[in-house]
């Protein structure tokens, strides 16, 4: 046999949910005793990769022969033995399995430069992504640019800070370079606290070696000499990998001291957040590094100036650095170029909630929200209608129908009430109540501020209490109007950006959607059948059939009825959980 | 418990002196923060009680009373939300009796928790069992995943 095998398993955390590991050892396995691996040897591999984006399409497998390559979707370990058989051995490929059509459209529109090599690559193992070009930038920016050098492509670029607030990247390294003093720190941020959000986790899991590159670049920029990684205790794969990662850059001399033999020193440590939400926010950060309660101080200079032990420090998101080491290869023209004229680049976004295709995804600043959901997304699943989509996480807004057209970018977002944040869409569709999902997001905000100040501990409070009311029935005239006021005080007057964007979620609803407040106001009905207590289920009796099915899973033994004549359910008993709504198959159950 | 404090203090002690990592080895190690821990830390390290008390009751990682055996993490993102997650919460403390407010079974066998994101929201309603994470969430796999549980002890 004179081939080149290469295969490449899925096991991110969504890969490894789908069985990734197992389908991973089964195809070593299968290798191994049908003697190829021992024929092949090195021309034979089956390695791990990290999150390929589709994640709903687990496990992703791709078999590369001499260069061709095949995807697989839904890959489950009993199916490894024919796909080696099949595809392998005899070179015909299984084409039920493969990968149609909608990932192809999944893939169509993106850019990926973040993205480009996670996936690809074994984040395992720093080889491959030095194979991969990986390690090229830092060795070009540590032994031949100097700082200024460095901060002006950086600058040139229009990269702007991927964790929300879109400070621009140079901007922000140029302060940290002009400040004199002896110890200066470079921090990453991983504390990806936005539900919803998973680009930053994808990253650290599959591809760890561009964040370690691209804070090595920011190093050399700004002279410092210590690093920092902080990363949230909920990622645990992310953690394992970056140690892993940073193990194997101190063996190749990339970390420690004299980097690249050129005379430079520079240190990274992770530190393991403890789950709190705040400490996403820089100063908030900074002070749970110290060890302290992570609450956020007032920014009287910028953390460039000082930050971590009063000292200078450049904190950047996890996509931020991801994307250094391409802009320092391929110079800040080719960036700049990509996307809009006051955001360059890429953005990667986390797309779930209604659509058919979920996942990661990255596109050129730029493109319109129609194209992420209907082109990429695949448009909304089940076919029902769409309502709204929701980006920036518990920080942003909900977007109507009507303004799908808006390209996204972080000055048109903020124009329509959102916000980029870090870059989660969730699609929302008729079936889901815009009171219920603000006031999901308050209950978020509201148990996540750290309290240091009165208008984001007590408003938030107040804003939740309202919203409360309202999706009980128990809401009062006048208390559109009071949501309003009280957002636009704790937006005006909260410390940090936790307390200034809570409200928004609040307000966009209001903006867009004030017809379904008023109808949980004033006929104390929920539009979208969401809210608990505006609802009442009931059987139809033309319908059902007397299964029983409903019977049997009602947690509060509410439904009465023989078998086989239609059932009913004891309204005092129920406790409206739709567990019956869910599980009857005659759609019998009505929800009103 | 002193012996273990003991060696979380002189391996943390050796790299910088961060406080909270040396909690986060103390809750690894017992599962919660005993409170007997915390006077002893207080007391090793010059730190008033209050400070100790402070951070761990702003984290929410940190817990001050034990956890069950096992425990169940249900993901509240804003993809299990819209996916149905607060359902399969309350069907859960329905089914294993947990009165409110509570978060773990009289016999200690199995805590439910929440938390805010995993991060695997293409996959959700997301479940994590004992650090395991699985994806597409329903109520009948769960139960399943429960027997499955309780027959294995």
């Amino acid at each position: 046999m004179n081939k080149d095998i290469i295969i490449k398993v899925c096991t991110g955390t969504g890969g490894i949910a789908a069985g990734g590991n197992e389908v991973l050892s089964s195809f070593r396995k299968t290798l191994s005793s049908a003697g190829i691996e021992s024929s092949l040897q090195d021309k034979c591999s089956a390695h791990k990769v990290g999150c390929r984006g589709f994640c709903s399409k687990d496990v992703l497998v791709d078999i590369i022969i001499n260069g061709e390559k095949t995807v697989y979707q839904y890959v489950k370990p009993d199916m490894v033995e024919r796909l080696v058989n099949e595809h392998i051995i005899a070179g015909t490929p299984v084409t039920e399995w493969i990968a149609g059509e909608d990932y192809h459209n999944f893939h169509k529109k993106q850019i990926r430069v973040v993205l480009s090599d996670c996936g690809e690559i074994d984040p395992e193992d720093i080889n491959s992504y030095i194979k991969a070009g990986g390690y090229e930038a830092a060795k070009k920016a540590v032994t031949s640019m100097d700082s200024e050098e460095i901060v002006k492509v950086i600058k040139d670029s229009n990269l702007r800070g991927r964790g929300g607030a879109g400070f621009p990247t140079g901007i922000k390294w140029e302060l940290g370079l002009k400040t004199r003093s002896d110890l200066k720190y470079v921090i990453c941020n991983g504390d990806e606290g936005d539900p919803g959000a998973f680009m930053d986790r994808s990253v650290m899991e599959g591809n760890p070696h561009s964040v370690i590159e691209g804070m090595i670049i920011c190093a050399k920029a700004i002279e410092a000499h210590h690093g920092y990684i902080y990363v949230r205790a909920e990622y645990p794969l992310a953690i394992k990998n970056l140690k892993l990662a940073l193990e194997q850059c101190y063996d190749k001399g990339f970390l420690g001291t004299n980097i690249f033999k050129a005379g430079f020193d520079f240190d990274i440590k992770i530190f393991k957040g403890a789950g709190a939400f705040v400490c996403g926010e820089a100063t908030a950060l900074m002070r749970s590094i110290e060890g302290k309660r992570g609450m956020p101080t007032p920014k009287l200079w910028h953390s460039a100036i000082k930050g971590l032990w009063g000292k200078p420090t450049v904190l950047n998101n996890v996509e931020t650095f991801a994307n250094i080491p391409k802009i320092i290869l391929n110079g800040a023209d080719w960036y700049r170029r990509l996307g809009t004229e006051k955001s360059g680049g890429t953005k990667v976004f986390s797309l779930t909630g209604k659509v058919k295709n979920t996942g990661l995804i990255e596109v050129p600043l730029g493109i319109t929200l129609k194209e992420i959901i209907y082109d990429i997304g695949g448009g909304i699943e089940g076919d029902r209608e769409f309502k709204a989509v929701q980006t920036g996480g518990p920080s942003g807004g909900c977007i109507p129908a009507k303004l799908l057209d808006i390209e996204v970018d972080y000055e048109s977002l903020a124009q329509v009430g959102s916000i980029m944040g870090s870059g989660g869409v969730i699609v929302l569709d008729e079936t889901d109540c815009m009171v219920n999902t603000a006031k999901f997001f308050l209950e978020f905000t509201q148990s996540e501020s750290c309290g240091k100040c009165t208008p984001c501990r007590i408003g938030t409070k107040r804003l939740l209490e309202i919203l409360t009311r309202i999706t009980t029935g128990n809401g009062k005239k006048g208390d559109i109007e009071l949501l309003e006021e009280l957002s636009g005080d704790i937006k005006a007057t909260s410390l940090c950006g936790l307390g200034m964007t809570a409200p928004n979620p609040v307000l966009s609803t209001i903006k867009y959607f004030r017809d379904e407040y008023e109808a949980h106001i004033k006929d104390k009905k929920c539009p979208a059948a969401v809210c608990k207590d505006l609802i009442e289920f009931s059987i139809l009796e033309e319908v059902c059939k007397g299964c029983g099915a409903c019977k049997k899973v009602c947690p509060a033994d509410a439904i009465r009825g023989v078998k086989k004549t239609p059932h009913r359910i004891d309204l005092n008993l129920c406790i409206k959980c739709g567990t019956c709504f869910s599980v009857c198959k005659f759609k019998a159950i009505s929800k009103s | 418990m002193e012996k273990v404090l003991e060696k979380i203090l002189a391996s943390q002690l050796k790299e910088d002196f961060n406080i909270l990592s040396i909690l986060q080895d103390v809750q690894d190690n017992f599962n919660y923060i005993p409170e007997k821990a915390l006077n002893w830390l207080s007391k090793k390290l010059n730190i008033p009680e209050s400070r100790l008390f402070g951070i761990i009751t702003f984290y929410g990682q940190f817990h001050l009373k034990p956890r069950g055996e096992n425990v169940i993490t249900i993901c509240r993102g804003t993809a299990c939300h819209v996916n149905g997650s607060e359902k399969l919460l309350n069907r859960l403390l329905l089914e294993l009796d947990i009165p409110p407010g509570e978060d773990t079974t009289g016999d200690l066998k199995f805590t439910i928790e929440k938390v805010n994101c995993v991060g695997a929201c293409s996959i959700a309603p997301v479940v994590v069992l004992n650090k395991e994470i699985h994806g597409k969430m329903t109520f009948d796999k769960l139960t399943r995943s429960f027997k499955k549980i309780s027959q294995s002890e």
